[in-house]
């Protein structure tokens, strides 16, 4: 299990910045970028081809596929479980640098709306945390919330409640 | 009320209706102690429209939970003679008389005059020039007029209400009036719309839309339609509410990282952090005259009722008993504060005192939220769930008066009640 993840992460950073070449994006740079030579040394730049497309093509995949971290009742607290999840999209995100995210924090339906929104706003904010921690850049995610407004399942019991009690996270292309 | 009376007034309700699929219908679910007893004559003069306007005026007076309407009989007009013992006898205290008469360019003059029948004299009427369509309108207004020479408290027949309702996967921002008619929608929306909040001169609306998949603050002048971004930052954007003067909106922001008080001018300008803690603020909420904030933050462990000064300055703990004591909205006086406060896995709706600091559950429900108060105090506006569904309900703020509104087609939510239109 351990290897095959591996093997579909080292994919994934292949997929994600491996590739060179493709065609220049108009207007992207006003430097002169064709090649010099200076002492023989030939300097080229480097284009990112298309890293969006790979990317989100990689991000559909694996564990990559895996977007939800749950949390208990009342707490902010990524537990033991999700860790390697964290740290796995930590990883892509340090690959892919042009690559944004969107945590999107939720909370159970009780109690008033705007708090909850504040609820959610925390469980976002602690994945966002332990995404720039593993070295995510804080340009790169942002967190927000959608409170009580979005549950993923809306029956009032607690097998119900502790669905609507996560964070999301969604990468560029998608939100 | 009875359930043939209720019946009649659903009915007529359903007569006067826009039509409209999302009409709020208002259900009066307790009345006063001491309600005046009053007679409203049918209008003299032209017959459909002098009806209609008298109609209204009893809908709203019988609404209010403060009047008992009295069987009034034939039409009479604002200048005939009054019979004060009949009335008497009848047990009205109070009466009104009126006409409407064609005026120029197809206008209509309504006249109205309202007497007190136990000092059998005048206590003063007024005219009013309106169009066919203005019926409803003129109605209000003189039910105001009622309400107000009766109760001394001006009355709240002529405001407007905004909810958000929720139908199969569709948000909608919607403006109804005070009695739950002529509903607009001002913004229609997949994705979900929170807390609105009235400018104070009740031209703009400013609300929380999740349009963008993110909270962002908006300000949306109704009578154009037009709306612009007053806080798009980085993190969420949310609980709208305004200073007095309507210059400033007090937000909450996360883009220092929690959810923390910050002041932005309504044109999305200027934005001023207003209070720092370890842990959330939010729900912020001027109080009428402009000195302090109140709000909701965990600060202290449990989510209670704050406030600090709007110029900043430390925050004074307001709520101290129980673990929940969230949204709190002073009345327009300034001398109570509504919230809701969780009572044995309850949502209540909440009165404190702020003088004496004196509590009182006004509410006998399980999911109370988002309480506002009408402008004259009388009444606090809330969501609630009935059977699952989301509903609006009104209680006075004695806890007698009680009022059901509710949609056919979905969920009511977020209500906001309007301020006093300048006529």
């Amino acid at each position: 299990m351990r290897k095959e993840l591996m093997i579909i992460l080292g994919a994934a950073l292949i997929a994600g910045c491996g590739t060179t070449g493709g065609p220049e994006q108009p207007g992207a740079d006003v430097e002169d970028r064709s090649a010099k030579k200076i002492d023989g040394t030939e300097v080229r730049p480097v284009t990112a081809g298309d890293p969006m497309g790979a990317a989100l093509a990689a991000v559909k995949q694996g564990v990559l596929a895996k977007r939800s971290v749950f949390f208990d009742y009342d707490s902010y607290v990524i537990k033991e479980e999700f860790k390697s999840l964290v740290e796995a999209h930590a990883r892509f995100l340090v690959a892919n640098p042009k690559v944004k995210m969107l945590i999107q924090g939720n909370a159970d339906e009780r109690g008033s709306r705007e708090y909850n929104l504040a609820l959610g706003q925390k469980r976002a904010e602690a994945l966002r945390k332990m995404l720039a921690l593993l070295g995510a850049r804080e340009d790169q995610i942002e967190a927000v919330s959608l409170g009580e407004e979005k549950p993923r399942c809306s029956e009032g019991n607690e097998g119900c409640w502790s669905q609507n009690r996560r964070s999301d996270m969604l990468y560029t292309g998608e939100f | 009320m009875t359930a043939l009376k209720r019946a009649v007034f659903a009915l007529f309700l359903l007569a006067l209706s826009f039509a409209s699929r999302a009409q709020l219908t208002i259900e009066i679910t307790g009345a006063g102690a001491n309600r005046i007893p009053v007679a409203i004559a049918d209008f003299a003069g032209e017959p459909g429209i002098a009806r209609a306007v008298a109609m209204v005026v009893r809908a709203d007076l019988e609404r209010s939970g403060l009047f008992k309407l009295v069987e009034a009989g034939a039409p009479l007009a604002e200048n005939a003679p009054v019979n004060f013992a009949d009335w008497k006898s009848r047990g009205a205290d109070a009466l009104v008389v009126g006409s409407v008469q064609p005026a120029a360019n197809g206008r209509y003059e309504v006249r109205f005059r309202l007497h007190d029948v136990q000092k059998q004299a005048s206590l003063g009427g007024l005219a009013y020039v309106m169009t066919a369509q203005q019926g409803r309108t003129t109605g209000h207004r003189i039910a105001d007029y009622v309400y107000e020479k009766l109760l001394g408290e001006p009355g709240i027949f002529s405001t407007r209400i905004a909810y958000v309702v929720k139908s199969a996967g569709r948000f909608e921002l919607q403006i109804a009036d005070a009695d739950g008619m002529n509903a607009q929608t001002a913004l229609a929306s997949k994705e979900p719309i929170i807390s609105p909040a009235w400018s104070p001169d009740g031209s703009r609306l400013a609300y929380v839309s999740f349009e963008s998949k993110k909270p962002v603050i908006y300000v949306h002048s109704l009578a154009t339609g037009s709306r612009h971004v007053a806080a798009n930052f980085k993190g969420s954007n949310s609980a709208p509410a305004w200073s007095p003067d309507g210059r400033k909106l007090a937000v909450v922001l996360t883009k220092d990282g929690a959810s923390q008080l910050y002041s932005v001018s309504a044109d999305g300008s200027g934005v001023v952090r207003l209070a720092s803690s370890a842990g959330i603020d939010t729900e912020p909420y001027f109080s009428p005259d402009g000195q302090f904030i109140y709000f909701t933050s965990d600060r202290g462990g449990s989510p209670q009722a704050y406030r600090i000064s709007s110029g900043g300055g430390d925050a004074q703990r307001i709520t101290f008993e129980g673990s929940y004591n969230v949204t709190p909205r002073l009345s327009p006086d300034g001398k109570n504060m509504a919230y809701v406060s969780r009572n044995g896995g309850r949502f209540q709706l909440a009165l404190m005192d702020l003088a004496t600091r004196q509590t009182q559950i006004l509410t006998d429900s399980d999911k109370d939220e988002s309480p506002s108060f009408a402008p004259n105090g009388r009444m606090i506006l809330y969501a609630s769930e009935v059977g699952g569904r989301g509903v609006l309900a009104a209680v006075s703020s004695d806890g007698r008066v009680k009022q059901k509104l509710s949609v056919q087609a979905g969920d009511v939510r977020e209500p906001a009640w309007g301020p006093f239109l300048k006529q």
